[in-house]
């Protein structure tokens, strides 16, 4: 049997639970800025790509240039990002979820 | 023994071993979540694989490395909003998905509003997206086939279409989710192994100097005038000749690639084949790996090809630079091992080729039909009524009839630049697909209108834009040459679909008074701790 069937107050009271709604904060104050610093840092490569394309030439070392370091780093900060979050879920995300999960679970029994 | 011969043992031999994998499954594949979801039972290491054999296209390793063979840096534009899009999917939707969903995209969005509406549309653009990518890879399969085995002519590159359509229709078919999962986890290792190999071997033949790769790169193959803009963007997307039309273009796809992925249905559906939300975080982690390193790779094989088999070279083998990595694999091969190695590396990528377009026909095949059945035929004409049995024979009926269709149409397109559909797929899921699964996993007064708007609402205006843009008619490259009704400047819509499908979604919502406040309660529960989350089949 799925919970479902259950009455929906049971996740009602969940949701107004200070617990449930330090998880939700913990989730958003995260994955929210995040996503905007990811997007606008990638976006700002685009667009130095379309407009800068003579500070992208710049040559670092040899015929490395700027550009080819601005792109590997997108490849870094993705996967630093990926890294943190993981992180971040472990210590402070799936600890209350998985606290809330066992006891939802047991009052629907 | 010929290249096209050993290619063809090569090759057999993949699809002998993923024949026999997909009986296995078969005898596996009893519910309907198995048939769904492979039973859930795949660890995140398995479905991270999994992901990569599901994403990344003969358009990505073949094209991206064509890309920068001929264009150079541009090519690395497009390999790079591929990759960070993951990372949509890691924060903001995998997990999430994971739990509150069952089989499809739609799980989610018809979650708190009125089904049938919202199946509606959800499947009608699950299926459309998949047919558009579906019908991109299989010309690309059969141009392929042309290029590698020396098959040009039309009826052999129709035979070829037939091929890979009937193969993808039995692993799908009789293997479900499970033997789709299992060919995507053999082919990203044999294109991971494959890739990195022909990679050593370039690195290795300029000492591990990356500058001394570039260099000779852009003095083989970039323009003779200037040979450094090799290096630098503006080659291909958003040249100075453009204007600012062709810059405000290269923004318009790098925001359909960024926010595309996390919205494509084939994708999602990958988050339901492991037992908890946990499962889903690791294998996006592992997937993100696999990708980004891949894409590293098809960097060294793009810049490899431009400095060691040149420009002029690999235009005569193909305008569009697709047999770039195999001809490199050819050319590095027979430097280093004399001939036969030649010969051995070009089966060997050629074979590997073959591979990654029938990992992602079969995934793109299974997303569509189970659409149709889960959402369309089970939710919509039977209103929750079929039974588990009837819905999966129906799922196995339309990967028959969707197969077929995708044979048929890919057979007529043959010849066509039918590139941009990949594209095209991308923005319709980004301006569609993306904001009804955000709207729906975060914002509480979303509603059944909201949902079914912002998903007409990004599908229409994405199809609509790319039918007034040049892509589609007035000029060489377009698909009608001789017609003229490019009123749309942008070859790419998503600058302009992506905010409209949002802006309906937000209009939709508030110009409707319902709004379900205890459904939200239990979606927003449940997605944030795994309550009552699918569990794992056990056998």
């Amino acid at each position: 049997m799925t919970t479902r069937e259950h009455d929906a107050s049971v996740y009602e009271q969940v949701q107004e639970s200070s617990e449930f709604q330090e998880l939700k904060r913990a989730f958003r104050r995260w994955t929210f800025p995040m996503t905007v610093a990811f997007l606008a840092w990638y976006l700002l490569y685009v667009v130095l790509s379309g407009w800068a394309r003579g500070f992208m030439g710049i040559k670092l070392l040899g015929d490395i240039n700027v550009g080819l370091v601005f792109g590997l780093l997108q490849f870094v900060s993705t996967f630093l990002i990926a890294w943190a979050y993981a992180r971040h879920a472990e210590k402070k995300l799936d600890p209350i979820a998985d606290k809330l999960r066992h006891e939802v679970e047991e009052k629907t029994q | 023994m010929s290249s096209t011969t050993l290619g063809m043992i090569l090759f057999l031999t993949f699809v002998a071993a993923t024949l026999g994998i997909t009986f296995w499954a078969s005898r596996q594949t009893k519910t309907a979540a198995d048939y769904y979801a492979g039973g859930r039972s795949f660890s995140g290491v398995q479905n991270g694989l999994a992901i990569g054999g599901d994403y990344m296209s003969a358009a990505s390793f073949l094209g991206i490395a064509g890309i920068i063979a001929l264009s150079g840096y541009d090519g690395f534009l497009y390999s790079i909003g591929f990759l960070v899009a993951w990372l949509v999917a890691l924060l903001l939707v995998a997990e999430l998905m994971r739990n509150s969903g069952k089989f499809t995209m739609a799980d989610v969005l018809a979650f708190r509003m009125s089904p049938r509406p919202v199946r509606t549309a959800a499947g009608v653009s699950t299926i459309v997206v998949s047919i558009f990518y579906l019908l991109a890879q299989m010309v690309g399969a059969g141009a392929l086939v042309g290029l590698l085995l020396g098959i040009t002519s039309d009826a052999g590159k129709a035979w070829t279409i037939v091929g890979v359509g009937a193969l993808m229709i039995v692993y799908v078919v009789f293997g479900g989710m499970k033997g789709t999962t299992w060919v995507q986890i053999v082919k990203a290792v044999l294109l991971m192994g494959g890739a990195a190999l022909v990679t050593l071997l370039v690195l290795g033949k300029f000492g591990f100097n990356l500058s001394a790769l570039l260099g000779q790169a852009a003095t083989v193959s970039g323009p003779k005038a200037n040979p450094g803009s090799f290096l630098i963007p503006g080659l291909k997307y958003g040249t100075e000749a453009q204007g600012l039309a062709g810059k405000i273009d290269l923004i318009s796809l790098g925001l359909a690639l960024v926010l595309g992925t996390a919205g494509l249905p084939h994708i999602l559906i990958r988050f339901y084949t492991v037992p908890t939300a946990k499962d889903a975080r690791k294998s996006v982690l592992w997937g993100i790996g696999i990708i980004g390193v891949f894409y590293l790779l098809t960097l060294v094989l793009g810049f490899g090809a431009a400095a060691l088999v040149g420009k002029t070279a690999i235009v005569a083998g193909d305008k569009a630079g697709n047999t770039a990595a195999p001809m490199l694999a050819q050319q590095i091969g027979a430097d280093i091992f004399g001939p036969v190695g030649g010969t051995i590396l070009l089966a060997l990528i050629g074979a590997v080729a073959f591979a990654t377009i029938l990992a992602v026909v079969a995934g793109l095949t299974l997303a569509s039909s189970s659409s149709f059945s889960h959402d369309l035929y089970a939710h919509v004409f039977k209103r929750g009524q079929a039974s588990e049995r009837q819905e999966v024979v129906v799922a196995r009926v339309s990967a028959l009839v969707i197969g077929a269709v995708a044979i048929g149409l890919g057979i007529l397109a043959q010849g066509q630049n039918v590139a941009f559909l990949v594209a095209l797929a991308f923005a319709v899921a980004a301006s569609g697909n993306l904001p009804a699964i955000l709207y729906s996993l975060f914002w509480k007064r979303f509603n059944t209108a909201g949902a079914v708007s912002a998903i007409y609402g990004g599908l229409v205006s994405a199809l609509l834009l790319v039918i007034f843009s040049p892509v589609v008619s007035g000029g060489e490259t377009a698909l009608f040459k001789t017609a003229d009704f490019d009123l749309f400047p942008l070859s790419n819509p998503g600058i302009v679909s992506i905010p409209l499908g949002f802006l309906c979604g937000w209009l939709g919502t508030i110009l409707s008074k319902e709004y379900n406040a205890s459904k939200y309660a239990e979606i927003e529960v449940r997605s944030l701790t795994g309550v009552g989350a699918e569990k794992a089949t056990e056998h």
